[in-house]
């Protein structure tokens, strides 16, 4: 940092940078507005959208460029609260938070708002807890905080360990995500699009480490939330009448609730969900005995056309009777495997779920499961965010302890805008879809639906099953993800408004990846590698270290997306217990309880990351195939949690441990409890720093 | 260095702003979370109650928290002398 380095000037050139930015970028989508009038085809607006964007990106992380150490690693400590605020919302929210977030509303109604209040309830744990006493102890990554508060290497490894553990989960989802919004939107292969994302992110992170990736994100928030709100706005006015809908969509969910009702009593939506009831009833017997099963109906089926044949029936009958021999599955593994699917249709003979109401359950015990595993959810979304590095990170970069406790704000701030948002998109959507394509004739579906069953059936699927030629709420298969990008076209906005949304779920992605790759190769390159493996290593070869690691993760990271691993959503959740079990309790106690001393925080990260894994392995079906755990869940479920959740268990061991192994074991050192004093006081006169150049 | 009375008490003020406003938090999470479905029961702004404080107004209740948090601390640092040179 230069000697007439100005905060206030620099502030200033801030706002008049990103405000022109902003008016260009709108100026942008005007001028593509016009063209797409004149006749731009979608593909080459999705092309202007792409190209663009990564360009801009490219282009910060080109100027951006440094090797100075402090630069790389925390932006040179000079980034404004309201601009580190917008940085750490594009960082945080995440492409589920973008494009899933509303469709996991539309889907499980009220008990998908455990993930909207634990995704912004943690920032309180952040600002009260954590973000102005790391500020204060003022380094670079999270680990080494570990290190010097506790001593010693194990603590720190332990702490570089949680640190990629949770990260790289995360970062897989980003890029997979980055490559399913590419090749939607310009036609490439799903590969292809995985590495043309994995370009974006690295030419901002590789080149400029943390001052890139945080003018960067900065950027990418204004894109991302004028995307989000543009379209809901739109939609708002039509439904509501007034731009803010947040605050008024209250009658469009009395009116949905409306319809919930008509629709669960509704004689045509009886017919439909008892066909589904039937075949899966009918697959449930079956299933007891498959062999014999498979003879009968073979046998049922030969001899309807043998009896059509013998009785000269009509020879469409006869027909559609072969047919239905000549698709009959060949043997009794290939029927046993059709009536296990057949089986799940019991889900679609359920009544719609009642969207405002919490908890649905049978009975009272399954009503209370229910309660009880929102707000374990609602308790790890939470506490994960409080500890997941990447977010934490943040605030090393602006210039002081006040800075970083207003940032905090405008972090949860930025954030809440989306998030707020969210709940009310979806209940726009699902009026839309019960009052409007409910109970449209097939042949004249409303023109979005009409298009998105054709563009890509996993999102939408409408298919006739009682043959009225109506659609029925049940004959309806919707994927979450469709509402957010199909809300520009049922809001009957021009093609310009999806490329802008794509271009919005691609910053979102991308953001959070390079936040999360950033964290990874810091976490080996400055405490692996510096602080433990050559500690007189200069500043040129710290960074140089940085970037090649940072583009070995980055690599292996695309090569596990492009694997397209199943699971993800419950990984990435699977995170944030992580976190939470591991960091939390040992950074809290590390500034509040100077008596906390190694070995209780030894002991209490393991405790707690031990105690959450081990949940996870015997609890979760995937973790459980993959360490041969045989004997039934439902053994091994404490409270009836649901895995996800596992970080309510991890999260008080991990505390009770730190305390008690603590209370066992000498008390830190007079230089370690004079830290925990340091970093409790913006600034005492006279005091010691900690603060790395 | 060794810390004055003044410095003390300026750790405890910070102690008891944060722990009521983790309990205004935790009320607003927790509590509120717990008995949702009771006060669905109330209508506000033509939303169920429970439904709205889930979806927008516990958030709105975070996003003041965390505001008055730095507003007060801000503060306080002035008034026991522990603040920070402005920023230039």
């Amino acid at each position: 940092m230069s000697q007439a380095f100005s905060h206030v000037t620099f502030k200033n050139q801030l706002k008049k940078y990103y405000s022109a930015y902003t008016g260009g970028f709108i100026a942008f989508l005007l001028i593509l507005a016009a063209a797409e009038q004149m006749g731009l085809t979608r593909k080459y607006i999705g092309y202007a959208f792409l190209i663009a964007t990564i360009g801009l990106y490219a282009m910060i992380g080109v100027m951006s460029r440094t090797v100075e150490v402090a630069e790389y690693y925390v932006a040179g400590r000079r980034v404004p609260a309201f601009f580190n605020g917008m940085a750490t919302g594009a960082d945080w929210m995440s492409a589920a938070s973008f494009i899933g977030m509303a469709g996991t509303l539309y889907l499980a109604g009220f008990d998908g708002l455990a993930f909207v209040m634990g995704w912004t309830g943690g920032y309180v744990l952040v600002a009260l807890f954590l973000a102005p006493y790391l500020r204060k102890f003022g380094h670079f990554t999270i680990p080494y905080f570990l290190g010097e508060r506790y001593g010693g290497n194990i603590i720190r490894s332990i702490g570089i360990f949680a640190a990629i553990l949770c990260s790289f989960v995360y970062v897989v989802a980003q890029i997979y995500g980055v490559g399913i919004i590419t090749s939607r939107f310009t036609g490439l292969e799903f590969h292809v699009g995985v590495f043309v994302g994995l370009g974006g992110i690295l030419v901002c992170s590789f080149l400029g480490g943390m001052r890139a990736v945080t003018w960067t994100q900065v950027a990418q928030y204004v894109i991302l939330i004028i995307a989000y709100l543009t379209p809901v706005v739109w939609l708002g006015v039509k439904h509501t009448g007034i731009p803010v809908p947040q605050f008024a969509y209250g009658a469009t969910l009395q009116k949905v609730t409306e319809l919930e009702k008509k629709l669960t009593a509704d004689p045509k939506e009886l017919e439909v969900r008892k066909i589904f009831k039937d075949k899966a009833d009918a697959a449930n017997a079956a299933l007891k005995d498959p062999s014999k099963a498979y003879a009968q109906n073979k046998a049922t089926i030969e001899k309807k056309v043998a009896d059509l044949k013998a009785s000269n029936a009509p020879a469409d009958q006869v027909a559609a009777a072969e047919k239905a021999l000549a698709t009959y599955p060949k043997d009794v593994d290939a029927a046993k495997a059709q009536w296990n699917k057949d089986k799940g249709l019991a889900a679609r003979a359920a009544p719609p779920i009642h969207h405002a109401d919490p908890f649905p359950g049978k009975d009272e015990t399954a009503r209370d499961l229910a309660r009880r595993n929102f707000l374990g959810i609602v308790f790890c979304m939470m506490f994960g965010t409080a500890a997941l590095p990447h977010i934490l990170m943040r605030y090393y970069t602006t210039p002081n302890v006040k800075e970083a406790r207003q940032s905090v704000f405008w972090s949860l701030f930025f954030i809440f805008l989306l998030y707020f948002t969210a709940p009310c998109l979806a209940v726009l959507a699902k009026f839309e879809v019960y009052s409007n394509l409910v109970g449209s004739a097939f042949a004249q579906l409303p023109a979005w639906a009409a298009a998105w069953r054709v563009v890509d059936p996993t999102l939408l699927n409408i298919s006739d099953i009682n043959g009225d030629g109506i659609v029925q709420l049940a004959e309806i298969v919707l994927g979450g993800d469709i509402i957010v990008l199909a809300t520009p076209e049922i809001a009957g906005l021009p093609y310009v408004v999806s490329g802008l949304v794509a271009a919005g779920g691609l910053a979102a992605a991308l953001s959070t990846a390079d936040g999360l790759l950033l964290t990874i190769a810091n976490a080996l390159s400055h405490d692996l590698y510096y602080k433990m493996i050559d500690p007189h290593a200069s500043t040129a070869r710290r960074v140089s270290v940085s970037k090649a690691l940072l583009l070995v993760v980055a690599l292996i990271a695309a090569y596990t997306a492009s694997l397209k691993p199943g699971n993800i959503l419950f990984l990435v959740g699977a995170a944030f217990s992580l976190a939470a079990s591991s960091f939390f309790p040992v950074l809290v106690l590390g500034v509040f309880w100077k008596r906390a001393n190694k070995w209780g925080a030894i002991a209490g990260m393991s405790a707690g990351l031990g105690v959450c894994f081990y949940y996870m392995t015997v609890t979760y079906p995937f973790l459980r195939d993959m360490f041969g755990v045989t004997k039934p869940i439902a053994e091994y479920m404490w409270f009836g949690m649901n895995p996800i959740s596992a970080g309510v268990f991890g999260l008080p061991i991990g505390m009770l441990t730190t305390i008690i192994v603590s209370m066992l074991t000498p008390e830190p050192s007079k230089e370690v409890q004079d830290l925990v004093e340091h970093v409790r006081y913006p600034h005492l006169r006279g005091d010691i720093s900690t603060e790395a150049a | 260095m060794e810390l004055t009375a003044k410095h003390q008490e300026y750790w405890r003020r910070n102690l008891v702003v944060t722990a009521i406003l983790l309990l205004i938090w935790f009320i607003a999470t927790f509590v509120e979370g717990w008995y949702a479905k009771d006060l669905n029961s109330i209508s506000f702004l033509g939303f169920p109650l429970g439904f709205y404080m889930s979806a927008q107004g516990s958030l709105i209740i975070y996003v003041a928290i965390i505001w008055y948090y730095a507003h007060y601390m801000n503060k306080l640092d002035v008034e026991y002398n522990v603040q920070e040179e402005e920023l230039q």
